[in-house]
């Protein structure tokens, strides 16, 4: 048996924290199918270089909070992938850390500003 | 830099190559390059959130040969990586990790994906999606 001495001491093994980055990798991307799937389909028919048609699309029914969730999980997703990426081949310490935090950063600013861009439609549509 | 010179265990390069290193690999630039699209996704939202002129500025951006040619390089990733990610998925349940089946589901996938891809990049560009 492969165990570490403190986790035969301890007699549980592993806390189970070493994995949350892969967990909340799957997860997200279970979130993502139903999600992903729900944007292509209800997109279908939307004539897209029409303003009205558009945002009365973001602002109707629960379209809003289906669009916030997937701005959620794709926003989580993309930056837990990306910064696998830059661990496996962005050599160096300062500019792994460097790329890791701007990384962090702009997933940040994209969910900040798509769900604050579909809740100014949404709640414009609804007054 | 002493551990620069350190012996390196063996590597990618000793592997004969096989497609489904490269099914591998495309996952991973497939999500790097959406993670471009979703900068175009948020832009877009927002250029709806501003107005119907900073709208019609993005819609003709979109809709520009170079345009096209992103929204259709998305839609592709888009199709192979949901698509393979479905495989990962079910790998994760260690489901299908048999070599035979493996290689059967990634020629599958590629498959699925080609098939939804010209479905919705047809769709995406009919005449009836509206384009200018």
């Amino acid at each position: 048996m492969l165990r570490s001495p403190l986790a035969v001491v301890l007699g549980r093994g592993s806390a189970g924290d070493g994995v949350a980055h892969w967990w909340a990798q799957r997860v997200s991307a279970l979130a993502l199918v139903p999600l992903t799937l729900w944007f292509v389909v209800s997109l279908i028919g939307v004539p897209l270089n029409d303003y009205a048609a558009v945002t009365i699309w973001i602002g109707a029914g629960w379209n809003p909070v289906w669009l916030t969730l997937l701005l959620l999980a794709v926003c989580w997703h993309s930056r837990l992938g990306v910064q696998v990426v830059i661990e496996d081949y962005v050599h160096g310490p300062a500019l792994k850390l460097a790329s890791l935090l701007l990384n962090n950063a702009a997933h940040a600013v994209l969910l900040a500003a798509g769900v604050y861009a579909v809740l100014r439609i949404a709640l414009r549509s609804a007054t | 830099m002493s551990t620069q010179t350190r012996p390196l265990s063996p590597h990618l390069g000793i592997y004969r190559f096989m497609y489904t290193m490269a099914l591998s690999i495309l996952h991973r630039i497939t999500g790097v390059w959406m993670a471009f699209g979703l900068v175009a996704l948020v832009a877009w939202l927002c250029s709806a959130a501003a107005g119907e002129g900073d709208y019609a500025r993005a819609t003709a951006l979109l809709g520009s040969a170079i345009g096209r040619i992103l929204l259709l390089l998305w839609l592709a990733a888009f199709c192979y990586h949901f698509v393979n990610g479905l495989r990962h998925l079910a790998w994760d349940a260690l489901l299908g990790l048999e070599k035979r089946t493996a290689r059967l589901t990634g020629r599958v996938a590629l498959a699925v994906a080609l098939v939804g891809f010209l479905a919705l990049a047809y769709l995406l560009f009919c005449p009836r999606a509206g384009w200018p």
